[in-house]
């Protein structure tokens, strides 16, 4: 088996200032990633670069033996419609608000040539029943729905094509603990059922510690130390991700 | 710039033509206009950006179009200005006059008599030729504006024809209306390739886009574009498989020719609210009865 997403030393910074630099990892398939890191280490910046939103300066992205730093803008923008998703901290970054909840999860669809109505309404109608949002919601506005269920809405519009590669940028940021939890239940079971590679920011521990395999600890953009996700929160060994871990157990 | 470049038009005087260059504008700025032109043939349906000039006339009353007709005019041209397929409305007749003292070219309006028809919401019904050319007034030339209001990302959909938007559009539509309830303005892909907003004509004269015989250019004052759409090229309606694009009309023939074919208007003609339908195109429906063909409204005249 080789691995879905080879990452070597790769770097990116904003004038003066590091975003992040040496970052280097590999991704299998079916293996869901957390990056975790305090405010300003570098994880969206990694994310971004890794997905293609941010040009890096430097290092190498192998998606599938590929390197994407080296892809025609075209060829990049098709694989982030297909085989790759995104998903945003905010849902307002990756829905379209003016669009309604069925017409936001087809978009894809339609992208990828689609073109029987039917058939397109039909994934929606499924895909809306598979992040627990009612069928007869499909003609509502995004706006109309609450924090979670904008999330949930993101959720299935990236997930419609049936992507390989999710980038996910603190998914259950913003929402309340319940409203979180159920959010992530629901994530465990569609990267389970789905065999969904993941790479997924977040400051928060408990939401590493359940949903990843394998940790990367960021800090001032370098990653510090990474290992299995038991293995990092159990017995840290770096003394920053020592001092992470204990400011978590404390709360 | 040369000196008839820098000629300017002096508006406190009572206007008259050896004040204006030919057609109005200065020599330097049709030959832009002509170049941005000529990128727009080269790649149909393609916007290309244009400095727009300030016309003696509100944007409302289709300045692109209004350049676009100047930078083609030549003393030999027969003008044809229609809106909404009249000769003969404010629109129409301020910009035929506005050439004939601008430019002192002959005026018609006859279709098969023009050379250059300049036109507001309509194509013609009577089918163009070679050799004849369509300005179309447009005022907004980005079809995926309202759902993308962002120009640079509208701007990367296009060059990466990342149209997934433009549908979903029309989805909207059908999930709201049961069908596609755009009638308008109705988006087409042109040449397979660019996705264009043929300007605000019924989606009824959208199939007359396609395959034509005339050059068609297209004139955004506003927002500075140009685009065009070559003779014989390809127009293709965007739709669904098991919603297929209609060219529809009203379901009724003009009460004055008997046309059965041509988009109508709908004309309320008392109080009571009684209506008749009529040609919106007007030099179509009078060649007609000219030629002696007559409709329910009409009879009497016959005898
Ligand atoms: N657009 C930008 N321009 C300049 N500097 C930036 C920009 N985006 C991020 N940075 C800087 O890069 C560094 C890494 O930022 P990044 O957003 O990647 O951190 P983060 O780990 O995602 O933080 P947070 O948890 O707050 O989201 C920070 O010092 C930040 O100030
Ligand atoms: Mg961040």
């Amino acid at each position: 088996m080789s691995p879905l997403l080879r990452v070597e030393s790769l770097g990116k910074s904003y004038g003066a200032r590091l975003g992040c630099a040496e970052v280097s990892f590999d991704l299998w398939p079916g293996e869901v990633l957390g990056i975790v890191g305090e405010s300003g280490s570098g994880k969206s910046t990694l994310l971004g670069c890794l997905a293609g939103h941010l040009a890096a300066d430097s290092g190498r992205i192998l998606y599938r033996g590929r390197d994407t730093r080296a892809m025609s803008e075209p060829e990049r923008r098709m694989l982030a419609r297909t085989e790759w998703a995104f998903v945003h901290q905010n849902p307002r970054d990756g829905l379209r608000m003016g669009v309604s909840a069925g017409g936001n999860v087809g978009e894809r669809l339609m992208a990828v040539g689609a073109r029987n109505y039917g058939q397109i309404r039909a994934a929606a109608t499924d895909w809306l029943g598979r992040v627990e949002i009612a069928a007869t919601r499909i003609d509502d506005r995004p706006r109309q729905f609450s924090g979670g269920m904008q999330q949930r809405l993101q959720i299935a519009r990236n997930l419609v094509t049936g992507p390989r590669l999710v980038f996910m940028d603190e998914p259950t940021g913003g929402l309340d603990v319940s409203v979180q939890a159920r959010l992530l239940d629901l994530l465990r079971g569609l990267v389970r059922d789905m065999g969904l590679s993941v790479v997924i920011v977040t400051h928060d521990l408990a939401v590493a510690r359940l949903l990843a395999d394998r940790l990367m600890v960021m800090k001032d953009g370098h990653v510090i130390e990474q290992g299995l996700t038991d293995q990092v929160l159990d017995d840290p060994q770096a003394a920053y991700t020592q001092l992470l871990v204990s400011s978590v157990l404390q709360v | 710039m040369t000196a008839r470049a820098t000629r300017k038009a002096r508006p406190e005087r009572p206007a008259m033509s050896e004040d204006y260059n030919f057609a109005y504008l200065d020599e330097d700025t049709k030959r832009m206009i002509r170049r941005a032109l000529l990128k727009g043939i080269a790649i149909p349906g393609y916007q290309v950006p244009f400095a727009s000039r300030e016309m003696p006339m509100p944007y409302g009353w289709g300045t692109g179009g209004v350049q676009v007709t100047a930078a083609c005019l030549v003393p030999e041209d027969r003008l044809k200005v229609i809106d909404q397929g009249a000769d003969d409305t404010t629109n129409a007749v301020s910009i035929r006059r506005f050439f004939e003292r601008t430019a002192g070219v002959a005026t018609t309006t006859r279709t098969r008599e023009a050379t250059l028809i300049q036109t507001r919401h309509r194509i013609p019904e009577e089918p163009l030729r070679e050799g004849q050319i369509l300005v179309y007034q447009v005022p907004i030339p980005e079809p995926l504006r309202f759902l993308e209001p962002r120009e640079s990302e509208t701007r990367r959909m296009h060059a990466l024809e990342d149209y997934g938007l433009m549908h979903v559009k029309l989805y909207e539509d059908i999930a709201r209306h049961g069908e596609i309830a755009t009638s308008y303005a109705y988006p087409v892909r042109v040449a397979g390739r660019h996705v264009m907003d043929p300007s605000p004509i019924p989606k009824f004269d959208n199939p007359k886009l396609s395959g034509n015989a005339a050059i068609q250019l297209f004139g955004a004052g506003r927002e500075q574009r140009i685009y065009a759409v070559p003779p014989w090229t390809q127009v293709v309606s965007l739709d669904f498989e098991d919603h297929p694009f209609t060219p529809s009309k009203a379901d009724a023939a003009c009460d004055l020719c008997g046309a059965a074919g041509s988009y109508l208007d709908e004309v309320i003609t008392d109080d009571a609210g009684s209506r008749m339908f009529v040609c919106s195109d007007t030099d179509y429906c009078t060649t007609r009865q000219a030629e002696g063909h007559r409709g329910r409204l009409n009879r009497e005249e016959v005898a």
